[in-house]
C-alpha cells in the first residue's frame, strides 16, 4: 500500500511516497521529491510535483491509496483527501526518524514553530508565530542578500565569528536597517551573519520555550542546512545536542504520508 | 494538546492557549464562541478527528488589538471567553 504526503511550503513543494510493507521495517520510502514552483500557481505546482514524483518512482496515480497534504498551501492541493496541520505532520515525521524525540523545532521559509510530541508522534503542545517572519528562514535569506552572501556562505561565515552583537529589531524591515548600519560601521560580514542568525535563533527559542524543552530535541525544516543557525539555536536553547535529519525539508511530507498510512490501516 | 494561537512581536507575547483535552466534548456547550464579542473562536475537527475550538486564523495575527475591548487599559477582573469556558481550557498569555 502506497501513500503520499505533500508539503506545500511557501518556498518549495515536497512530495514523499511511502510504501507500507510487511517485512521487518513497517515502511519503505519509494521516493522523495522537491520542486521549486517558480511561476506556477500553487495548485499547478502541487499537480506537477506529484506527477514528477510518481514518474520518478515508476508509479501511476492509481497506485497511491491516499494523498494527504500539509504546509501553508495545503488547501491548494485539490487532489489531497485530507489536510494535516504542520504541527501534526512535523511531530509524526520527526518521531519516525528519531523515536526519542519529544521536542521538535520546525524552521522553514515562512514560519518557525516549537512542538512537543509524545512517544507516538502526536503533537501535544505547540506554538508558532502567526505574524512575524523574523523567526524564519526568509528572514535569514533577506539578510544574506543584504550582505551579498549566498545562503550557504552566510551560515559558514557566522561560524567564523566569536563576537555577539545583539540585534534589537523584531521586524525584518527594521532588522535590515540594523544590518545596513553595521555594514556602514565596517563590522565584518562574519559578525553580522552571526548577529542575524543569533536573532533568528532567539525568536525561535522563545516559541520553543513556550511549549518547554524536554527529551531529545530535533530540528526539521530547510534551516537545518544552515550550520550557523544550528549552532546559534543550540546556544540559545542551552542544549548540547540537537538531532538533525539527513533530509530535513522532507520530514513534514513524511509525517503526512505516515498519518495517511495509519488512517488507512 | 495545548494549542497556542498567536504571535510574539516587539511589544510582547500575545497567545491564546487552548487545552484541547478539556475542550473535547465541551461541558459548556462552546459558550466561548458566543461570549467573545469579536467572535474569534470556532469549532474545527483537528488532526486527531476531535471536535475542538480554535482561534480563527485571521485573528491569530491581531490578538493584541482584537482583545482590547475586553482588556481595557484601566484594568479588568475577568474575560468573557475564560469565564464562559467553565472547563478552564482557555488561557491568555498577556
Amino acid at each position: 500500500m502506497i501513500t503520499a504526503g505533500i508539503d506545500m511550503g511557501s518556498r518549495s513543494v515536497k512530495v514523499v511516497l511511502l510504501e507500507k510493507s510487511k517485512g521487518d521495517k513497517p515502511y519503505a520510502l519509494k521516493h522523495a521529491h522537491l520542486m521549486l514552483p517558480g511561476e506556477l500557481d500553487a495548485d499547478e505546482a502541487a499537480e506537477k510535483a506529484f506527477d514528477e514524483a510518481l514518474a520518478a518512482a515508476g508509479l501511476g496515480r492509481s497506485d497511491v491509496k491516499a494523498v494527504f497534504a500539509t504546509g501553508a498551501g495545503r488547501k491548494q492541493v485539490a487532489f489531497a483527501s485530507e489536510g494535516i496541520t504542520e504541527m501534526s505532520a512535523g511531530a509524526k515525521g520527526a518521531n519516525f526518524m528519531f523515536p526519542n524525540a519529544r521536542t521538535v523545532v520546525d524552521v522553514g521559509a515562512e514560519e518557525g514553530r516549537g512542538i512537543k510530541t509524545d512517544a507516538e508522534g502526536r503533537a501535544i503542545d505547540f506554538a508558532g508565530n502567526e505574524k512575524c517572519a523574523a523567526g524564519a528562514g526568509s528572514f535569514a535569506e533577506a539578510m544574506s542578500r543584504a550582505l551579498q552572501l549566498s545562503l550557504k556562505d552566510f551560515g559558514a561565515a557566522s561560524l567564523k565569528s566569536e563576537r555577539t552583537i545583539p540585534m534589537n529589531a523584531q521586524c525584518t524591515v527594521f532588522a535590515e536597517s540594523e544590518v545596513v548600519s553595521l555594514i556602514h560601521s565596517s563590522t565584518p560580514k562574519e559578525d553580522i551573519a552571526k548577529a542575524v542568525l543569533d536573532a533568528v535563533a532567539s525568536r525561535v527559542c522563545a516559541m520553543v520555550r513556550r511549549v518547554g524543552i524536554e527529551g531529545e530535541v530535533v530540528l526539521i525544516g530547510g534551516m537545518v542546512h544552515n550550520e550557523g543557525f544550528v549552532q546559534s539555536l543550540k546556544t540559545a536553547m542551552d542544549v548540547d545536542q540537537v538531532s538533525l535529519p539527513e533530509h530535513p525539508e522532507y520530514i513534514s511530507a513524511l509525517g503526512c504520508a505516515l498519518i495517511a498510512a495509519e488512517r488507512l490501516h | 494538546m495545548i494549542a497556542n494561537y498567536g504571535y510574539k512581536d516587539g511589544s510582547g507575547d500575545y497567545y491564546i492557549s487552548i487545552d484541547t483535552d478539556k475542550c473535547i466534548d465541551c461541558a459548556a456547550d462552546r459558550a466561548c464562541q458566543t461570549a467573545c464579542p469579536k467572535e474569534m473562536f470556532e469549532t474545527i475537527t483537528d488532526d486527531y478527528d476531535d471536535e475542538v475550538t480554535w482561534v480563527k486564523r485571521a485573528n491569530c495575527r491581531t490578538l493584541a488589538y482584537d482583545c482590547t475591548e475586553c482588556k481595557p487599559a484601566g484594568g479588568y477582573t475577568s474575560l468573557p471567553c475564560t469565564s464562559a469556558c467553565t472547563p478552564g481550557a482557555i488561557r491568555h498569555s498577556w
